[in-house]
């Protein structure tokens, strides 16, 4: 049976390195300072739909993300490594939307893609760590949900079967299909690039990088069709000004900072042998050890 | 004008125990429910439910709401998800809170994505003030003030839910402190019936096997932990650690990089994202000190930050500052409690 498959997916900022530099000096953040990646746990639900693809010949793959018009980076690196194409939302309206504006705002852009099998998408994103986007999604769609899965164990007569890593121990549930499946970072690590693909992919543009490509490029991509990613705009997929970007967001931040922590009256220990026992005699004495 | 309506915690149990991050949430919901002048309610939903709202009623609940059915336990999303969106809509409560657990994560967007109420993750603290919003100058008196790391914890964001009711927030583990009000409070007890707030098709998703363990690891109970970084380098780097921490009787933790890294488990997280914990003694080894590291440990008694970067943050909140190689004071802090401890 093939299956048509959607992977939802974000560019995020890697706030795992964050530099020095990344922050600015009036305490605002500097976007421009940080790599915009792959979101990590999204690799992982790439790779359960790769999966799912190979044991279903002529399933496709197709990645959903919502950001920038650049998150189109991160449509090639899922072509590269076996997704089959991918839609960018995109539009100013949507900007500064919180997990419900983005769920809807997702779910919009799935009910105009229209008949699909299976949504996969990782478990959270590590600029926020929130893990709602796919739940409310789910809800959205009226879709039952599989949270936390580390497996697809089987996939036949409209079930999926999978393993879910909870804190507390190990669940296998049994989902009927179509559903919503986000995925955990303990799931298997998304394959690599395949060097064929990214031959033939590289130049896979969406329709505003269309536009800054040579005229001879321009030709190739408009004469393969593969070639050609989506860009789609909130009007297109219907979306309600009312519920989309900053307008839609139910939750406001009301004060951002940088977290002043209370100093202590450090004391400082040389790094020598007697200060360094010295300690360590102090704390058996004050009963903190020992 | 003032929102008179209650506050609710989501009660999540296992093997008929009420989880610790519930009760830590209703000792919350209290101090914020007295704030507001207003009920604490709490809602448990599962299966042999006799007796257990003996269990939270000393934390100062007003209201238990059980709901029981055998298809319930052990929870699934729909159809608990189904029982608070029917409930909440007739109760309509001003403020949601529940565990960021497995369980509450996967709850807690479907409900607020349905009743549309905004929903703040992992919140670390939890306030109630007043609110003007800049731009159209309205005016909100006494919201539940959301607060949270964000941006890979580089930020602390305060987050307001103005028009949305509930106001839902979940919390870890560990965050808030559980502490009984009175061991003979009086609570009312709600028995719902089941079938008036879930449908049959709710229940879609099957349960065919369940292996619960409880965590080999358990260093939010542990006196003693001994945390790495990233800057501990690798899994065997971590081993130095193990043996100071195994010397003094305590755990190991590590910083989210470090676990991001592979070098230890993930049941070893501390902070925002993972656990938070109070220890005597907190000592932290290449810990720069993120602050949603220290989120999660920034009330250990007594903090020691050994650490090659004298300005590593960490060192603003340590008593004990070392500058130097992890590798060279660890093996000279174990000889020295050798020589010095009976």
């Amino acid at each position: 049976m093939s299956l048509n498959i959607i992977v939802l997916a974000k560019q995020v900022p890697d706030t795992r390195n964050v530099g020095k530099d990344a922050m600015k000096e009036d305490g605002t953040i500097n976007r421009a300072a940080l790599p915009a990646i792959f979101n990590p746990e999204d690799l992982n639900a790439l790779e359960q739909a790769l999966r799912l693809k190979d044991a279903n010949p002529g399933s496709t793959i197709t990645l959903l993300t919502m950001g920038l018009p650049r998150a189109s980076e991160i449509i090639r690196e899922a072509i590269y490594r076996g997704a089959d194409t991918g839609i960018v939302l995109t539009d100013r309206s949507l900007g500064g939307a919180d997990t419900l504006a983005t769920s809807y705002s997702l779910a919009q852009a799935v009910k105009k893609f229209g008949k699909f099998d299976i949504i996969l998408g990782g478990r959270q994103a590590i600029d926020g760590d929130t893990a709602q986007v796919g739940p409310q999604i789910a809800e959205k769609l009226g879709l039952p949900q599989v949270t936390y899965a580390e497996e697809i164990l089987d996939l036949k007569d409209g079930k999926v079967t999978v393993k879910r890593r909870l804190e507390s121990g190990v669940e296998t549930v049994v989902a009927p299909l179509p559903c919503v499946i986000t995925v955990n970072g303990s799931a298997a690590d998304c394959r690599p690039r395949n060097a064929k693909r990214l031959q033939k992919y590289k130049y896979a543009v969406s329709p505003s990088e269309k536009e800054k490509l040579s005229d001879e490029l321009k030709a190739i991509v408009e004469s393969r069709p593969y070639l050609n990613l989506q860009e789609w705009s909130a009007a297109y997929v219907d979306a309600d000004p009312e519920q989309i970007g900053l307008p839609g967001s139910p939750t406001k931040v009301k004060a951002i900072e940088n977290v002043v922590f209370t100093a202590k009256e450090s004391r400082t220990i040389e790094n020598n042998d007697a200060e360094l026992e010295n300690l360590v005699k102090e704390l058996i004495a004050n009963h903190t050890i020992g | 004008m003032t929102d008179k309506n209650n506050l609710i915690v989501y009660c999540e149990y296992e093997d008929g125990k009420v989880a610790d991050v519930s009760l830590e949430l209703l000792t919350k919901g209290r101090v914020l429910a007295d704030r507001l002048g207003v009920k604490l309610e709490a809602v448990i939903i599962g299966d042999n439910l006799a007796d257990i709202e003996k269990q939270v009623l000393p934390y100062g609940v007003d209201t238990v709401y059980k709901v029981e059915d055998k298809r319930l336990y052990p929870y699934t999303s729909n159809p608990h998800a189904a029982v608070l969106i029917n409930l909440f809509k007739e109760i309509t409560p001003q403020i949601c809170l529940m565990g960021a657990t497995c369980i509450g994560r996967d709850l807690g967007p479907r409900v607020s994505s349905c009743l549309h109420s905004g929903l703040t993750a992992d919140c670390t603290a939890l306030e109630i003030g007043d609110h003007k919003d800049p731009k159209t100058g309205k005016e909100y008196t006494d919201l539940l003030y959301q607060i949270r790391p964000a941006f890979g914890g580089n930020i602390v964001a305060t987050i307001v839910n103005p028009e949305c009711r509930p106001q839902m927030a979940t919390v870890r583990e560990g965050v808030m402190k559980k502490e009984i009000k009175d061991p003979d409070y009086k609570g009312e007890i709600i028995n719902l019936d089941a079938a008036k707030y879930v449908a049959p098709e709710d229940f879609v998703v099957e349960i065919i096997d369940r292996h619960i363990e409880k965590s080999k690891v358990n260093i939010k109970n542990s006196p003693i932990i001994v945390a790495g970084g990233y800057g501990m380098g690798s899994k065997e780097g971590f081993d130095l650690l193990f043996d100071l921490a195994n010397t003094l009787g305590g755990e190991v933790g590590a910083s989210r990089a470090a676990v991001d890294a592979g070098f230890v488990e993930h049941d070893r997280q501390i902070g925002q994202t993972g656990v938070t914990v109070r220890p005597k003694l907190y000592i932290a080894c290449g810990i720069s000190g993120q602050i949603q590291h220290i989120a999660g440990m920034q009330e250990s008694a007594i903090i020691i930050s050994i650490n090659n970067d004298p300005n590593a943050p960490i060192n603003t909140i340590a008593d004990y500052v070392i500058t130097g190689n992890v590798e060279e004071i660890v093996p000279k802090l174990i000889k020295y409690y050798k020589k010095n401890s009976k």
